[in-house]
């Protein structure tokens, strides 16, 4: 495992080419499956829900980077960060263009109502709005333009919109109660964001503030 | 011989007409090719007369006459869509899921048990049940109340036969379906997804209607498992999970019953749920639907017909405010 530790600069980028190609067969598969004829009775259901799962698989992946390069050591993880957060929005907005192209047509009014009228929707719209900007200023330009600490806070907006992807998710499957999955993210996003409240800087007042009292202690213990 | 022939010239398909395994095949290439953009090559069409039914190979046939004041226009849907997407919650959630796991369902010996508000509570086997009356095929649009629709040739004959073996008492006003809940066929039934077994209801007149089929079979078969093996309702002008599957339990009741979907959410699935294009349902329009295999690629969705294009039915609902009564 120390072996990992570092990482040289060629190696990390080999790695990062060979995560990029990955993170291209879900689409691959999807193109595939329409030429084989894969997709199953309700083909545009099926791109639907496939894009929206691997847009979630994204969004997790990316947030759970940073605790698990904090867990290992590994620090030449978060160099793979900005392409991970990439393809979720990349997966985001296949999902979303779906939806406003053979659902809706283009039919921006028509769409508009959709968003107002039902919340599953409106919460899903809200993440990839909120996505825009973290994809826009994603490069190394707009973070010297935006300056290390704005570029920072405006990123930490990801706490928001992964949680917002969970509740869309939730809120489409609790319509036929089919919540296995969704308690599965909601619980992965939750400790994930856990584990970034208790090693904040002030963590030991945090810990001590949502486990004085019981054996939590323990948990203080191990985040130090 | 493959014909190339437009949707819209298509007359009402017969028994014998509808679409063989190899064509629908090739209509689905098409509809892939469509979706890349590119030009359908020669043989690519739909079926012409004389092909018979796409079927499974070993189900056992049902001999049953096409009732043709009973049969839409519509163009039937594939066998292999109609049996591999299925809403059918015992079976596992995943409309694909019940194809793979109904194969533990025993439909043979069966027996449906008629209680309640009946003068002389009774049961009947699957033959009996098969012999009560004159068997029909239908051709009947299904509406589930996700947004997609089917075109099914049921075989069956009008429940309202049964009703009158029944011979409910004056106090009957409702009927109520009891699906089969059986831990050891039914791996779905470890969810408590929904309370099982699972239940439905109908009001008497609805029941009696003569649009209600008891249902034995489809596509010339007895029913797969998948489809609610081996006798189930079909009422096709309310949403598909109306018409309970796999039914051991018929009562009469003198007060609405408790119906499955309902009982998890009244708001969002109603005790009448007929379709409605002017009612939505909370989490999604019910004002246009896709129909399954039939619409391409990059189709606009069809409008959604009041009672599913059924109208005999609206005078089932005279003076009732179908908004309310959803």
């Amino acid at each position: 495992m120390n072996a990992l530790k570092t990482l040289s600069t060629r190696q990390v980028l080999h790695l990062r080419n060979v995560l990029f190609v990955l993170a291209l067969l879900p689409l691959a598969r999807l193109v595939l499956f329409v030429f084989l004829d894969k997709l199953g009775a309700n083909p545009i259901e099926f791109i639907t829900r496939n894009t929206g799962d691997w847009a979630l698989y994204f969004l997790t992946i990316t947030l759970a980077v940073t605790p698990l390069r904090r867990l290992t050591g590994w620090n030449w993880l978060v160099r793979l960060r900005r392409m991970l957060g990439l393809y979720a929005f990349f997966y985001v907005f296949l999902h979303f263009t779906i939806f406003f192209w053979l659902d809706h047509f283009f039919d921006f009014q028509e769409m508009w109502k959709d968003i107002v009228k039902r919340p599953f929707i409106t919460v899903g719209v809200l993440a990839f709005a909120l996505l825009i900007p973290l994809a826009i200023t994603s490069t190394n330009a707009m973070v010297r333009r935006l300056g290390g600490k704005r570029w920072q806070w405006l990123h930490r907006l990801t706490y928001v919109i992964v949680p917002l992807g969970v509740l869309h998710f939730w809120w489409v499957k609790a319509g036929k109660n089919v919540l296995a999955q969704p308690i599965l993210f909601a619980t992965i996003v939750a400790a994930l964001l856990l584990m970034r409240i208790l090693s904040h800087k002030n963590r030991q007042q945090l810990a001590q503030l949502f486990f004085r009292r019981d054996a939590g202690a323990g948990l203080v213990e191990e985040s130090k | 011989m493959l014909i190339k022939i437009r949707p819209d010239q298509i007359d009402i398909p017969l028994a014998s007409e509808i679409t063989p395994q190899e064509v629908f095949a090739s209509r689905r290439a098409f509809i892939a090719k469509m979706a890349i953009g590119a030009i359908a090559g020669s043989g690519l069409g739909l079926a012409g007369a004389g092909s018979a039914f796409a079927q499974s190979a070993t189900a056992r046939k049902l001999a049953a006459k096409l009732n043709s004041s009973y049969a839409v226009m519509d163009k039937p849907t594939a066998y292999q869509d109609a049996t591999t997407y299925n809403n059918y919650y015992e079976f596992g959630t995943d409309k694909a899921d019940p194809a793979k796991t109904a194969g533990t369902l025993k439909t043979n010996p069966w027996t449906v048990s008629i209680e309640g508000e009946v003068k002389k509570p009774f049961t009947l086997d699957l033959d009996a049940l098969t012999k009560l009356a004159p068997l029909e095929e239908r051709i009947y649009r299904l509406r589930c109340v996700e947004g997609w629709s089917m075109v099914i040739p049921w075989i069956g004959y009008s429940l309202s036969a049964l009703i009158k073996k029944a011979d409910p008492t004056g106090n009957a006003k409702y009927i109520e379906f009891v699906t089969l809940a059986d831990k050891k066929q039914m791996p779905g039934l470890s969810d408590p997804i929904l309370q099982w077994p699972y239940t439905e209801g109908l009001r008497m007149d609805e029941a009696n209607h003569p649009l209600t089929l008891l249902t034995l079979g489809m596509y010339g078969e007895v029913l797969p498992n998948q489809n609610g093996a081996p006798v189930r309702v079909v009422v096709p002008w309310k949403y598909g999970f109306k018409s309970a599957k796999s039914i051991v339990k018929i009562r009469f009741l003198k007060e609405q019953p408790k119906t499955a979907w309902n009982m998890y959410a009244a708001q969002e699935y109603g005790f009448y749920s007929n379709v409605n294009p002017n009612v939505d349902h909370p989490r999604w329009s019910q004002a246009t639907e896709r129909r399954i295999g039939e619409d391409g690629f990059f189709a606009r969705k069809r409008k959604t017909l009041m009672f599913n294009g059924y109208n005999d039915v609206a005078g089932l609902y005279t003076g009732m405010d179908l908004k309310k009564y959803f």
